[in-house]
């Protein structure tokens, strides 16, 4: 491999890495602002201009805080649960497509950390081994309620795995590729996939609710019968690593949806860009579309959030196995149909 | 009539255990519903008040400070009868009597006054009744419309004559304005 293509790429993965985290740290702050917008207050306004500097704060707060690890078997699992969770959501953004490509020194640099034909398995796979970090550090906190509350994470992540698989597999039989570069190229101008999916969408964006562990499917963290859940025995910033990994999952499958259904970096009339504007100019837009993008499903699951009241535990379930498993096979039965049929008429 | 449809409160009702339809245990729709009402709340103007910068306009009867009055000629009415004291539900109030010298009939009304008067501010319930109790109109609580500020000593709470006796001009004020 040449040297310019690693410098190449590791500026990319730096300055993803910065972004996922100042997405992260901000969300905390949206997350203030929105709930207080919501309910009719004004919300964090101290801490610098609009309280900008509050995530700073929260940051130092919990760095000032005691380090405390309980009297547990495995001192190695109890420290190793906030860190899988961490890298588990950084990994998830080394395949997704951040725009098209840009034409810098007379070279075409892939706004793409890695473009692997499996993307979509990727990610899959690694979305599965987020339930190990909440897993581990629950069972090594040595609280039952913390166990309680990772098995509670643990079934509910696996059952909704299975719905959001399902859920893609009719994207994928539409598009016929897995690599998400392909997908996202395939939506040029408003093609999007959630206009030939719409029900695909729903569920997709459901599980992927339940898959970061955010309201109305945060049993995990259920106060009321669980104290804190997984991380009641976190303190410090192990319990910020936790805090933090939860807002960059949430910034991460922002990104999967935006990719998958809401046509990625594509906007109307991205080919008439390309031809007046040039290609740097019109991709350079296009990233900042993608942004719009992400920052919307951000805001809308905080939205959900303010709205929803959790589910119980069998509502969950119900809804798991009873609701969207059946309505993604009958999606996907329909969809080859569709597709049949479209190869033979058309 | 059964005892089942008896309602003596006329508000008995059935409870509706009806089994939701598969298109309702979506919740889709309910939700859906949510969210519109939670986002004209994000327009809505916002109800807080940025405190120290915004203050809550309070009422006139509102209870804050106490103020230990001055007449007219400035001379404080208080007489350490101790009634307030007696009144007090939560023994807040604490004074010491003395008698006046010749020479000080324009800081005091009458020949008794309160050489010491506190009151603990952290065992004070602002119920009023002092106020209620004083037969010379000497301890309002209505007047000052001050809350009482937080510290960190507990000896800070215990407020003595310096911050509770009605200031000088004010009480000149008062007589300025009752000639005109």
């Amino acid at each position: 491999m040449e040297s310019t293509v690693i410098i190449e790429k590791g500026i990319f993965i730096v300055a993803i890495f910065a972004i996922t985290m100042i997405m992260a740290m901000y969300s905390t702050w949206a997350e203030r602002k929105v709930a207080a917008w919501l309910q009719d207050r004004i919300g964090p306004n101290r801490a610098g201009p609009l309280g900008l500097l509050q995530p700073l704060a929260d940051g130092l707060k919990l760095f000032s805080k005691e380090e405390f690890i309980p009297d547990t078997r495995n001192k190695f699992l109890f420290l190793a649960g906030p860190a899988i969770s961490m890298s588990v959501a950084l990994m998830t953004s080394a395949v997704i497509p951040w725009g098209d490509k840009l034409h810098i020194a007379g070279r075409d640099v892939i706004l793409q950390a890695t473009d692997i034909d499996v993307a979509l398995l990727y990610i899959f796979g690694v979305l599965s081994v987020g339930v190990y970090g909440i897993m581990i550090g629950g069972w090594a906190s040595n609280n039952k309620f913390s166990l309680m509350s990772a098995m509670r994470a643990g079934s509910q992540m696996i059952s909704y795995e299975v719905a959001m698989g399902l859920a893609v597999i009719a994207l994928v039989m539409m598009s016929g590729t897995l690599s998400l570069r392909e997908i996202a190229a395939q939506q040029s101008g408003m093609n999007w996939n959630v206009f030939y999916q719409p029900v695909g969408f729903i569920i997709f964006l459901v599980c992927s609710f339940a898959e970061t562990n955010r309201t109305p499917f945060d049993l995990a963290e259920c106060e009321a019968e669980l104290i804190g859940g997984y991380h009641t025995e976190y303190s410090s910033m192990k319990m910020g690593f936790y805090l933090f990994a939860e807002y960059a999952s949430m910034f991460i499958s922002s990104t999967i949806l935006a990719v998958l259904y809401f046509g990625a970096y594509n906007y109307p009339g991205i080919e008439w860009a390309v031809e007046n504007w040039g290609v740097n100019i019109a991709n350079s837009i296009g990233m900042v579309v993608l942004f719009v993008k992400i920052c919307f499903f951000i805001f809308f699951y905080m939205w959900v959030r303010w709205t929803i009241p959790r589910f119980r535990y069998d509502q969950l379930m119900n809804l798991g196995w009873k609701m969207l498993i059946p309505i993604a096979i009958a999606n996907i039965v329909i969809t080859g149909i569709v597709i049949l049929l479209a190869d033979k008429f058309l | 009539m059964s005892l089942d449809t008896i309602s003596l409160s006329g508000k008995k009702m059935e409870v509706s255990n009806k089994k939701m339809s598969f298109w309702e245990s979506l919740y889709l729709v309910a939700i859906v519903k949510g969210l519109l009402i939670t986002i004209r709340h994000l327009f809505t103007r916002k109800v807080t008040i940025k405190y120290p910068e915004q203050r809550r306009e309070l009422s006139p009867v509102y209870r804050g400070q106490h103020m230990l009055k001055r007449d007219d000629q400035g001379r404080e009415n208080c007489t350490a009868c101790g009634l307030c004291a007696v009144a007090c539900p939560a023994e807040a109030i604490t004074m010491k009597a003395a008698e006046r010298k010749p020479g000080e009939e324009h800081l005091y009304r009458e020949e008794k006054y309160a050489e010491i008067y506190e009151i603990n501010m952290l065992r004070c319930i602002f119920c009023g009744l002092c106020e209620e109790a004083c037969p010379k109109d000497a301890i309002y609580l209505t007047e000052t419309k001050v809350m009482v500020a937080s510290a960190s000593k507990r000896e800070d709470f215990i407020y003595g004559k310096d911050k509770l006796v009605m200031p000088l001009e004010m009480a000149l004020r008062n007589s300025k304005n009752k000639v005109s």
